[in-house]
């Protein structure tokens, strides 16, 4: 065989079965330069090997289980919810419902009510656009992916959504607070799609968290007949481009209404 | 091992939690090593091993006993480490990510390594660098790279975990051992005897 390329010699030393293992072999065997360049990637990868784990004490395991074991013991009393979850309102989910919170207030004017007879400094029309648009932009991302997810998902049996549930969940209350801002700084075609956006998302959330293939079926049409996903790209794709001229809006009143419009 | 899980499971879904404890005992170590590999901070990997056997509990119903409890709970460590990667790429955290992304090559502006360092400044020195070339991967190289890499997945079955085409898998492993041989090997250099597992020569010491 000629000189195997990078790609072969990682496939070799991962010893896949997709890899000519045998011809890489016999050529290591006398091409010295392809064997040098072999011992290298294999330093490398004995090196990365090296990188140390912390340690977890042998009560590691048992630790573990004390951490769990009160969040099972709900399973036998819930319904939707056979389990609450150990992050409950995870942390990351945390900080975008206290990131929608902020936003929100700031953009209305209403930073935080530390200092009541104070005035809030004014927030210029261009800076608060702009917190919008950042915000907004990441919760259609986020929202997007929750979706996408579940449209994709294929199944003949009883699905667990549960994990989608708790994200649209989160989502949810961020929505409202966006949806909220967005009508009040005059961003009508915006709030428009939030407003579309929350009815899936509280669909989704309200859902069984088990739900045959053939719910799963029909809350996919749902999302698919309404158009949501593409108008969530198109809004997506709006904002960034907003977000890129510093949070100015197009021509035309309703600025972000130049989306695709309700079919509601 | 595994004949014992599957005993294990069937007793757990019967409502037996004492079954579903010599599970979460028997992989929790496992899930963890997985889970600080791919988010390396210790109490990220902490909240994704609570979340893993959480969903796992909830989800032993579907769990089909002629496949492997531990590739199973593997599975379900990766989605929550990848759920929890992405979100922190939107949140906070990322923000410092892409202000380094910003920012000229940090492995160019680390010093030189010594011509001749010993072999424990060489160690730190090659940790830092694959922990920084880790944490610039992508969420594909990088949970392509552990698998392969720590876990011995095979890439098929990476493929299956991640959602994406064997091709997609194979070349995230790909990228992943590139960046790793950029950053690791202007340390070989002359002193491949000075790395882990090869004796150092005489001539390389001065």
């Amino acid at each position: 065989m000629k000189h195997p390329s990078e790609e072969q010699l990682i496939l070799y030393r991962y010893r896949e079965r997709d890899a000519p293992l045998e011809a890489i072999e016999q050529h290591l065997a006398r091409c010295s330069d392809c064997r040098s360049d072999y011992e290298r990637l294999q330093w490398v990868l004995a090196t990365v090997s090296e990188q140390p784990v912390p340690e977890r004490s042998e009560e590691y395991a048992a630790e573990v289980w004390s951490r769990l074991q009160p969040h099972l013991a709900k399973k036998a009393g819930l319904g939707r919810r056979m389990v609450t979850s150990w992050f409950g309102m995870p942390r990351w989910a945390a900080v975008g419902t206290g990131a929608a919170l902020v936003v929100a207030a700031f953009i209305a004017g209403r930073f935080w009510p530390g200092h009541p007879t104070q005035a809030p400094p004014p927030v210029s029309a261009q800076v608060r656009d702009r917190i919008l648009l950042v915000a907004v932009g990441d919760h259609l991302e986020r929202s997007q992916m929750v979706l996408v997810e579940l449209v994709n998902t294929q199944s003949k049996g009883e699905v667990d959504i549960s994990r989608e549930q708790r994200r649209a969940e989160d989502l949810l209350v961020d929505n409202r607070l966006y949806r909220q801002t967005a009508m009040r700084v005059g961003e009508p075609g915006l709030a428009n799609l939030l407003d579309e956006l929350e009815r899936v998302l509280a669909e989704v959330a309200n859902s069984p968290s088990e739900v045959s293939a053939r719910q799963l079926e029909s809350l996919r049409r749902r999302i698919e007949d309404q158009g949501i996903l593409f108008k969530m790209r198109v809004v997506g794709a709006e904002v960034e481009r907003r977000e890129q001229r510093g949070g100015k809006p197009p021509s035309g009143p309703q600025g972000l209404a130049n989306a695709p419009g309700r079919t509601t | 091992m595994e004949g014992n899980d599957a005993a294990a499971v069937l007793q757990a879904r019967a409502g037996d939690a004492d079954a579903f404890r010599v599970l979460v005992e028997r992989h929790s170590h496992k899930v963890f090593r997985l889970a600080y590999r791919m988010t390396s901070n210790e109490q990220d990997a902490e909240d994704v091993v609570q979340e893993t056997f959480l969903l796992a509990y909830r989800r032993l119903d579907q769990f089909e006993s002629r496949s492997s409890f531990g590739t199973w709970i593997h599975r379900i460590a990766v989605n929550c480490t990848l759920d929890l990667m992405r979100a922190r790429r939107r949140h906070n955290d990322d923000r410092v990510r892409e202000d380094d992304m910003e920012r000229p090559d940090l492995l160019e502006s680390l010093p030189a390594p010594d011509p001749l360092p010993d072999r424990l400044v060489l160690s730190a020195e090659a940790r830092r660098r694959v922990q920084y070339t880790l944490s610039r991967l992508s969420a594909t190289e990088r949970t392509a790279f552990v698998l392969r890499h720590f876990e011995g997945a095979p890439i098929e079955e990476i493929a299956k975990i991640l959602g994406v085409r064997v091709n997609a898998a194979k070349n995230g492993v790909f990228r992943a051992v590139k960046k790793m041989r950029q950053a690791l090997e202007p340390l070989v250099g002359s002193n491949v005897q000075a790395w882990p597992g090869v004796e150092r020569q005489e001539q390389g010491m001065k």
